[in-house]
């Protein structure tokens, strides 16, 4: 054996053992990605039910602004996704529609809309993920309830934002018809309250940023935003939510979230 | 009409928590470019509709009341300007039952191009040859929820006679309708209490629905006939009929499957039919926000010549857009052929909002390769079931384009 041989052999078992312990931490991340997700979710368990009023207000690049009245109800299914509907109170034209959703982890969420001006209750097919929520720059995906199987998780590192640490993690969605190829969450360390995402378009071009603010707290444990942000950098376009008279445990329950009930929901 | 209006303005202000108003108010103007085939028929027209409607509720939602008027005014056809009460309701909801009493608008079914199950509510068939208007049904309606699908039981105590156009109206039967003249099968005429019974469940991505009707036929087969003042007219004539109806829908990835059918027996005849297809999605089409669904149904029709609908062989394509914009920019357009004589149509429906509060809505309707009507051979076979034209013959010079812009409120 030569000493040259033996240089390329000490290198090759540096480069193996490099690699190993990369892949290693690469598991390790995952792993703590995903620790985090289930702690974050497992914090807001038990909530049962919540409403609140929700204002949209769409910005376009030339300024303009157009306004949506939503009221939401969730009910928490236990083993499952939440259910949800969503009333439209404006544009005026739309009021009335009532969009109530029951979702899943990776199958795909039933949808069903109702229609005031035709009295009828459609069956929608709700793969349409990545599509805009009433014209927003929110999509549907990013409206819906987050499971923690929707998504693989990356750890990245820990870091101030504002008054907060916050966990800094990637996630990849694993369900079908995303808009996305990933996302790089902010979650408070204390109560994994989302604070801010950027979303990465399936060209891997950053496409969105989301920021949170002004959380309430509610029953003592539980924080929901007052301000939702997202501004689409490809478009131009943001939009402002706005969430209003949070309600939990309003004694809401699966009789509220049938689909027929859609007809007559007030 | 007038004064029950009157008292229900004032409602709003009696307090937020007690009525909700809301509604819509519209100008249509319509225009037939190519010559009428019947005398006096009119080449454009203007009118007006408003819609308004108010809702309430107590007992914390467990019971609610609802409104809803509807008037079309200022067209050259009298038929066409007409007042409706689409709902005038009470519902009360108590556990896994839900009462409604009152006059309701209600839909059933699944199909795109045409509703074959939807029996319920006569069409207001003045408002639009999509026969998707209608007019209230007084009913007394339960529906029960049970763990293994819900039951809908309905008494519909009174006949509401379909709405025709007059004279000058387009769109209309080869001679005019005399709604005076109406007759009834049964003695109670319009009196006559129908029943209607519905099974409808989801099991995953299907969902089924069986329903059975037993009553008035809401379409009229029609006769000719002389009226008081001498003139050809037809003669509506309404007969009992039993009706079983099933329909299906399939999600499957990012297809939609639907199928209605129903099985239908009258004294004028034993009839079958069934529409069925598809809708498959493109989501997000050429990297835009832009779905496009692509829509193909069949339809078919055993009925005797004459008393088929509008769909006896027929061939449905279309294509829904949705631009998913902040305006609701949306475009339907089909294709429907007729199979058996080539007949063809073709209609486009466009809506966008505008500002805050309007919202312009253009339609086009075009009809080739129809004959007009054979006036002789249509009324040589009259007296045996009805006046026997293909229903679209009467049409065959009225391709539109229709303009309409509503204000909601």
């Amino acid at each position: 054996m030569s000493p040259n041989n033996t240089n390329k052999g000490k290198s090759l078992a540096l480069l193996l053992l490099f690699a190993m312990s990369q892949a290693a931490m690469a598991v390790d991340s995952q792993q703590k990605g995903l620790e985090i997700a289930r702690a974050a979710r497992a914090y807001d368990k038990g909530f049962t039910d919540f409403t609140a009023n929700m204002v949209m207000i769409l910005k376009n690049r030339a300024g303009d602004t157009a306004k949506r009245f939503i009221r939401i109800r969730t009910l928490e299914v236990e083993g499952d996704g939440d259910k949800s509907l969503s009333i439209f109170d404006e544009p005026a034209d739309v009021k009335g529609t009532a969009m109530l959703t029951y979702a899943h982890g990776l199958e795909p969420d039933d949808q069903w809309l109702y229609l005031p001006a035709l009295k009828r209750v459609k069956r929608i097919n709700s793969r349409n993920k990545s599509g805009p929520f009433m014209g927003s720059t929110f999509a549907y995906e990013d409206l819906g309830s987050q499971e923690v199987e929707k998504y693989s998780y990356n750890y990245l590192r820990d870091e101030a934002c504002g008054e907060w640490t916050c966990h800094v993690l990637e996630r990849f969605p694993v369900y079908e018809h995303s808009g996305y190829s990933r996302q790089v969450v902010w979650l408070d360390s204390e109560a994994y309250r989302m604070v801010r995402t950027e979303f990465f378009d399936r060209k891997q071009s950053p496409l969105k940023t989301l920021v949170a603010g002004d959380y309430q707290q509610f029953l003592g444990h539980y924080w929901r935003p007052g301000t939702m942000y997202m501004e689409n950098h490809q478009t131009g376009q943001s939009t402002l939510l706005e969430w209003t008279d949070y309600q939990f445990k309003t004694g809401l329950s699966e009789r509220d979230f049938r689909s027929q009930t859609l007809k007559r929901v007030q | 009409m007038r004064r029950l209006a009157f008292w229900l303005m004032l409602l709003p202000g009696c307090g937020n928590a007690l009525a909700e108003f809301s509604g819509n108010v519209a100008a249509e103007a319509v225009t037939f470019p190519d010559d009428p085939q019947f005398d006096g028929q009119f080449d454009n027209d203007l009118s007006f509709s408003f819609q308004p409607r108010w809702d309430g509720q107590w007992n914390d939602g467990d019971d609610q009341w609802s409104v809803e008027l509807f008037t079309r005014q200022g067209s050259k056809d009298e038929g066409r300007d007409h007042n409706d009460v689409r709902e005038l309701l009470w519902l009360h909801v108590d556990g896994d039952n839900e009462w409604r009493v009152g006059i309701n608008t209600m839909f059933w079914g699944v199909a795109e191009s045409q509703h074959l199950v939807d029996v319920v509510n006569q069409i207001d068939a003045v408002e639009n040859i999509d026969r998707e208007e209608k007019l209230g049904q007084p009913m007394i309606h339960l529906k029960r929820y049970q763990e293994w699908g819900v039951l809908d039981f309905l008494l519909l105590p009174y006949f509401r006679e379909r709405t025709f156009h007059d004279k000058p109206g387009r769109l209309r039967e080869p001679l005019v309708v005399d709604t005076d003249a109406t007759e009834y099968q049964s003695s109670a005429e319009e009196y006559h209490i129908d029943y209607a019974l519905r099974f409808s469940n989801t099991y995953d991505d299907l969902d089924i629905g069986i329903s059975w009707f037993q009553g008035t036929r809401r379409d009229p087969l029609l006769f000719p006939g002389i009226d008081d003042r001498g003139e050809p007219v037809l003669i509506p004539y309404y007969e009992q009929m039993k009706q079983l109806g099933v329909d299906a829908q399939l999600l499957y990835g990012d297809w939609i499957w639907r199928l209605e059918m129903i099985h239908r027996n009258a004294d004028s005849g034993t009839a079958n039919a069934f529409v069925y297809g598809f809708e498959y999605t493109f989501y997000g089409v050429m990297d835009s926000v832009a779905d496009i669904g692509a829509i193909v149904e069949y339809s078919y029709d055993d009925a005797p010549e004459g008393q088929r609908g509008a769909f006896d062989r027929d061939v449905f394509i279309g294509a829904r857009f949705a631009f998913n914009d902040a305006q609701s920019s949306e475009i339907l357009a089909g294709f429907l052929v007729d199979t058996s004589n080539h007949g063809r149509s073709f209609r486009v429906e466009a809506s966008r909002r505008i500002g805050t509060s309007w919202k312009l809505e253009l339609e086009l309707q075009t009809f080739a390769n129809i004959d007009e009507v054979d006036q002789s051979a249509a009324f040589a076979d009259a007296s045996e079931g009805g006046f026997a034209a293909d229903p679209q013959a009467s049409f065959a010079n009225d391709s539109y384009l229709l303009v309409d812009m509503a204000y909601y409120f």
